[in-house]
C-alpha cells in the first residue's frame, strides 16, 4: 500500500513561533490617516508598556499561517472518520451564504425593522429542525452542543420549580458523552448513571428500579454511544414519565435517522442538534458550533431569550416577553453566521435529501463495519450499528500487546486521519468509527485495507505501529511532559 | 443538491457485503410504530443556485453596516477586519477540522491556539490563557465559576457591567446556586463596594463599562481582595495598546470578548470569549488548553493539556462542560493581532479613542443633547441624553442612513449609547452630528 500522512512535514526549514520571526520595528498593520485630533487619555489609565505581540510583514504572516495550516489535517484533506463527531463534507455554498453583508454586517443590536431577513431565517430554521425533530419550538441561541444540553437541563430544572416539586438528579448511561454529567452538574442536579444491558442497550430493568420521584429527567442520545438504535425507547421514555420525570435527547447522533424517525415520537420532551455535525457547519478545529434547543409544548414557556416570533402583520421581532423564561444562554443571539450555514444545508437538502443524508450515513457505516469487523470485532457483534460503529483492538492487544492508540498511529503514517480512540470509555481499546455518508465507497475500500493492514503488521512488524507515526511534522507527544512541566505560553 | 457520492452500483453492491437487501434493512431496528411513515414536511431539495438566491434575497432585506453608517457598540463594534485574517483563517486546513485529538495531524490548529493563548497573556498582562470560550457573556460565566468554592458564593457585580452580561450570569446562575447582586453606579461608574465579606467570591468590574466610561480596576480589585474575593476585570482587548492591563490592575481573572480581533458582527455570532488568569488558577479553567511539550525524538510539539480538568475525562466534576469552543475565532484574533502587533494596536486604540472624543464633542454641542455622565472619563463609546426618547431618535437616525447608537433604557429613557471605531472618519460624524441635530429639532 502506498504510504504517507495525510499531513506531511514539508517546505522549508522556518522559525517555530512567529515570535521568532519578530523584529523590532517591522510591521503589517496599515490605517487611514488620522483626520481629527489626538487625544490623551488619563495618565492613571495609560499603559505604560506597549503589549509583546509579535512584529512582522505581511508576507511573513501569511507564510507562517500557511506553514501552520499545511501541518493540519482537515475533511478537504481526506476522511475524517471521528467516532461521534460527523465530520462530513462541509458545502462550500455555505460560506458564500454566511459572507453575504446583509447577514456578515449585521450589527446584533440593530432595530427589528433592519433586521427582517435575519430573523426570518431563524424563523424558517426554527420551524425546520422542529419539523426534524417532532418538537414544538427551539432556541438557536445556544452556541454548542454541551450548551444545548446545559440549556435543556436549566429548562427542566424551572419546569419542575414551576410545578413546585423541585427534583435534584438525571440519569444518563454510563456510556454518555462527558459533557452530559458535566452539564448536569451545572444545572445543579447530581448524576445518576444507568448501566446498559449486555445488548449495549439501556438496561430498562435497571432504569425502572431508580426512576422515583427525585428524577428530574433521562439524557440519552439515539442512536447510542455504541451507534445502536435503542428499541426501548417508547418503553423508557414512558418510565420516566410516569414518575413525572421529562427525557432529554442529545442530537449527537441525529445524523442516523432524519426522515426515519422523530425524537418527538419516541417520546423525548427536549432535543439538542449540533449544527457541526448534523448540518456540515464547518468546526473550525474546535469550533464555532451551534446547538439549537427544541422542545415540546409544555416547555415552550421555558426557552430563553431573546426568541424570535412573528407578529399579526407577518413581520418578525425579536421578544423578550416570557416571564417563565430561564433567561439568556449568549451575550446576543447564539452564533448567527453557524445557523446561516445550517439553514443552507437544511433546504438545499429538503425532505427527501436529509433522508437520503441518513440513509447513506448508516450504509457507509454498515459497509465499512463488514470489511474490518473480523479483524476489529464490534463491540457489540449481535447489534447492528446505525451511523458508526464501536471495534474493540482488546484481542490485538490480547494477541500482540498492540493497541488502539498504535493502530491509530500506524494509520495516520498509512494516509488515513485515524477514528475516535478510548471512546466510549465502557468499552476497551475503542475504536469508534464515523465515516459519514459524504465518503465514497473506494474511499472505505481503502481505509478498511489501511486498518486490516494495521492489524496484520501488529503480529508480523509490530515496531512499525509502535514508532508511528514517522511522517509527520512531529512524531508522538509526550503528553504526561505536556501537564507536568507546564509550557502555555511563549 | 446531493454530497453523498454514491452510484447505483454501490448501494447494491455494499449492501450485498453487509448481507442485507435494501436500505431499509439498515433501519429495521426501528421499531414500526416509532418510524415516520411520511415525507418530512419540509420543501424539497434544491440546486445551490436555488438556494444561494433564497438566501441572497434574505440577507437583501437586512439593512446591514454596509448600507448604515454605524455608531452601534454596546458589546459588539464595526471595526476593520484585514483581508489577510480570514485569507488565512479561513484556510480548509483550519476551516474543516476538528478539535485537535490527533496532536501530529493538527499541528497547525495547535500551535496557532499556543500562539493565541501567549498572545492573550502579553495583551492582559497575566500569566495563563484558555484556547477560547463561546463569547464575552458565557466568558464571564466561565469566571464566576472559577472563583466560587464553599462558603464563597457571592458575586458582586459593579453597576456598570453590561446588563446582557448580568442576565447571562442570572441565567447560569440558577444551575449554580447564585444570583449576581449588583452594586449601585454612581454617575455611570464606581460604586466599589465597601465591605467584602467572606462569603464573597468574585468581584465584577467592567472597564471601559457599558458607558464606555473608565472605571477604577484597582479599587475593585483592592477592596475584593481585602475581603479575600477574587477580581474579575471584563476588559476591550482593542483599548489594551492604550489602556493598562488586566493585571497590572490587579485583576485576578480577565474576560472578554474578542469580536473586535478579526470577527464580522455576524449579527451577534460567533464570536469568541477570551478568558486569561493568573497561574495559580491554572487548573480551575474552564475548556481546551494547549500545551507545548517534545515528541519522542526530543523536537518540540504541542498538545492539548491538562485534559484532567475536563469534562471528557472528570465528567460531573469536570470545571465546565465546554467542548466544541470558537477555536476559529481564536486563529482569526490571532493573526489579526500579528498584523497589528504592538504598534498596530496602539494606533487602534489611539484613532478610537480620538474619534470618540471628537464625536463626543460634535453630538453634545447639539442643541438638547447632553452628556449622560458629564466629565467621566471614556474610551470609544460614550453616553448622551437625547430629548424625545433614545429609541425613538436612533429610528429617525436610521431613515437618515445611520445606525445611531444603542438605547440604554435601563439607566434612562433618554439614554443613547454611541460607539466610534477608527472606521468612522471626522466627515461621518460631521454628518451624524448634523443629522442627530435635525432629528432632536
Amino acid at each position: 500500500m502506498r504510504t504517507g500522512a495525510p499531513v506531511r512535514a514539508q517546505g522549508p526549514p522556518t522559525a517555530g513561533s512567529i515570535a521568532e520571526v519578530s523584529r523590532p520595528g517591522r510591521s503589517a498593520w496599515s490605517f487611514a490617516p488620522l483626520d481629527v485630533d489626538p487625544v490623551d487619555l488619563p495618565p492613571e489609565h495609560r499603559r505604560a508598556l506597549p503589549p509583546g505581540l509579535p512584529e512582522v510583514s505581511e508576507l511573513e504572516l501569511v507564510r507562517h499561517f500557511t506553514r501552520l495550516s499545511q501541518m493540519n489535517h482537515g475533511v478537504d484533506t481526506g476522511i475524517y472518520p471521528l467516532g461521534s463527531c460527523s465530520m462530513k463534507y462541509n458545502p462550500k455554498l455555505a460560506e458564500t451564504a454566511a459572507a453575504m453583508p446583509g447577514f456578515s454586517r449585521l450589527h446584533p443590536l440593530q432595530p427589528d425593522a433592519t433586521a427582517q431577513g435575519a430573523l426570518e431565517l431563524l424563523w424558517r430554521l426554527e420551524g425546520a429542525l422542529c419539523e426534524l425533530t417532532g418538537m414544538a419550538r427551539a432556541t438557536l441561541q445556544p452556541p454548542a452542543g454541551a450548551c444545548g444540553e446545559l440549556t435543556g437541563l436549566l429548562m427542566m430544572r424551572a419546569y419542575h420549580e414551576a410545578r413546585g416539586a423541585p427534583r435534584s438528579t438525571v440519569l444518563i448511561p454510563d456510556a454518555a458523552h462527558g459533557t452530559n454529567p458535566a452539564s448536569v452538574r451545572m444545572g445543579g442536579f447530581d448524576v445518576v448513571a444507568i448501566p446498559a444491558d449486555d445488548r449495549g442497550l439501556v438496561d430498562v430493568e435497571a432504569l425502572a428500579k431508580v426512576v422515583d420521584e427525585d428524577v428530574a429527567g433521562l439524557m440519552l442520545t439515539n442512536p447510542n454511544t455504541l451507534g445502536l438504535f435503542e428499541r426501548d425507547i417508547a418503553t423508557i421514555t414512558e418510565l420516566v414519565h410516569s414518575a413525572g420525570g421529562l427525557v432529554y435527547y442529545d442530537g449527537a447522533n441525529l445524523n442516523a435517522i432524519m426522515g426515519r424517525t422523530r425524537p418527538g415520537d419516541m417520546g423525548f420532551d427536549i432535543v439538542h442538534i449540533n449544527t457541526h455535525k448534523t448540518f456540515a457547519t464547518p468546526h473550525g478545529g474546535g469550533g464555532p458550533g451551534a446547538g439549537p434547543v427544541g422542545v415540546v409544548e409544555e416547555l415552550v414557556p421555558f426557552l430563553p431569550v431573546p426568541r424570535v416570533e412573528r407578529g399579526g402583520d407577518g413581520s418578525f421581532r425579536l421578544s423578550e416577553d416570557a416571564p417563565s423564561s430561564i433567561g439568556r444562554m449568549h451575550g446576543f443571539h447564539g452564533n448567527f453566521a453557524v445557523l446561516v450555514r445550517a439553514y443552507a444545508y437544511v433546504f438545499m437538502h429538503g425532505a427527501d435529501g436529509l433522508r437520503e443524508v441518513s440513509e447513506r450515513a448508516v450504509l457507509n457505516a454498515n459497509y465499512l463495519a463488514a470489511l474490518v469487523r473480523d479483524v476489529f470485532p464490534l463491540a457489540q457483534p449481535n447489534e447492528r450499528p446505525m451511523h458508526e460503529f464501536v471495534s474493540t483492538a482488546a484481542d490485538l492487544k490480547e494477541r500482540t500487546g498492540i493497541r488502539a492508540m498504535d493502530v491509530a498511529k500506524r494509520l495516520i503514517d498509512l494516509g488515513y486521519h485515524p477514528p475516535t480512540v478510548y471512546f466510549p470509555l465502557v468499552v476497551e481499546e475503542a475504536l469508534m468509527v464515523e465515516p459519514t455518508e459524504t465518503e465514497s465507497r473506494e474511499t472505505l475500500d481503502a481505509i478498511a485495507a489501511a486498518l486490516r493492514q494495521a492489524a496484520e503488521e501488529a503480529s508480523s512488524d509490530p515496531d512499525v505501529l509502535h514508532d508511528a507515526p514517522v511522517t509527520t511534522p512531529v512524531r508522538r507527544l509526550d503528553e504526561a511532559r505536556a501537564a507536568r512541566h507546564l509550557k502555555l505560553r511563549w | 443538491m446531493r454530497f453523498a457520492p454514491h452510484t447505483e452500483d454501490d448501494v447494491r453492491e455494499m449492501l450485498a457485503t453487509i448481507g442485507v437487501a435494501s436500505l431499509d434493512d439498515l433501519f429495521e431496528e426501528i421499531p414500526p410504530d416509532l418510524r415516520l411513515g411520511r415525507p418530512l414536511g419540509l420543501p424539497p431539495g434544491v440546486s445551490e443556485e436555488e438556494i444561494l438566491d433564497d438566501l441572497a434575497d434574505l440577507a437583501g432585506r437586512d439593512r446591514a453596516t454596509d448600507r448604515l453608517v454605524c455608531f452601534a457598540g454596546a458589546g459588539a463594534y464595526d471595526h476593520f477586519v484585514p483581508s489577510v485574517v480570514w485569507a488565512l483563517a479561513g484556510r480548509s486546513e483550519f476551516f474543516t477540522s476538528y478539535t485537535p485529538y490527533q496532536p501530529e495531524l493538527s499541528q497547525g490548529v495547535l500551535q496557532t491556539l499556543f500562539e493565541f493563548q501567549s498572545m492573550v497573556c502579553e495583551l492582559t498582562a497575566l500569566d495563563v490563557s484558555n484556547a477560547s470560550l463561546y463569547d464575552g457573556a458565557t466568558a464571564l460565566v466561565e469566571a464566576v465559576n472559577m472563583t466560587r468554592s464553599g462558603e464563597r458564593s457571592r458575586v458582586l457585580v459593579a453597576g456598570g457591567v453590561d446588563p446582557r452580561l448580568v442576565a447571562t450570569l442570572r441565567t447560569y446562575g440558577a444551575g449554580s446556586g447564585y444570583a449576581p447582586e449588583i452594586l449601585e453606579a454612581p454617575q455611570g461608574r464606581g460604586g466599589v463596594p465597601a465591605d467584602v465579606g467572606p462569603d464573597v467570591a468574585a468581584v465584577i468590574v467592567q472597564h471601559p463599562n457599558v458607558f464606555g466610561v473608565l472605571e477604577d480596576v484597582g479599587g475593585f480589585a483592592a477592596a475584593a481582595h481585602a475581603g479575600g474575593a477574587e477580581l474579575v476585570h471584563v476588559f476591550d482587548p482593542t483599548s489594551l495598546g492604550v489602556l493598562a492591563p488586566p493585571g497590572d490592575l490587579g485583576a485576578d481573572i480577565a474576560v472578554a470578548e474578542g469580536q473586535s480581533l478579526g470577527n464580522p458582527l455576524n449579527y451577534g455570532g460567533p464570536y469568541l470569549g477570551i478568558l486569561a488568569a493568573r497561574i495559580g488558577h491554572v487548573r480551575k479553567m474552564p475548556g481546551r488548553i494547549v500545551g507545548e511539550t517534545l515528541d519522542v525524538d526530543g523536537d518540540p510539539g504541542y498538545v492539548l493539556t491538562l485534559q484532567a480538568r475536563e469534562q471528557h475525562i472528570r465528567r460531573e466534576k469536570a470545571t465546565s462542560n465546554i467542548c466544541t469552543n470558537q477555536t476559529l475565532m481564536a486563529i482569526a484574533a490571532t493573526i489579526h493581532l500579528a498584523w497589528l502587533g504592538p504598534t498596530g494596536l496602539t494606533e487602534l486604540g489611539q484613532r478610537c479613542a480620538a474619534k470618540a472624543a471628537y464625536a463626543f464633542a460634535a453630538l453634545t454641542a447639539v442643541p438638547g443633547v447632553r452628556a449622560a455622565f458629564p466629565g467621566a472619563p471614556f474610551f470609544k463609546e460614550f453616553a448622551i441624553r437625547v430629548p424625545g426618547g433614545a429609541g425613538a431618535v436612533r429610528d429617525a437616525l436610521l431613515e437618515r442612513g445611520f445606525l445611531g447608537g444603542v438605547p440604554a433604557p435601563w439607566a434612562g429613557p433618554d439614554v443613547l449609547l454611541v460607539a466610534v471605531t477608527e472606521r468612522r472618519s471626522r466627515a461621518q460624524i460631521d454628518a451624524f452630528a448634523a443629522a442627530l441635530a435635525e432629528v432632536v429639532a
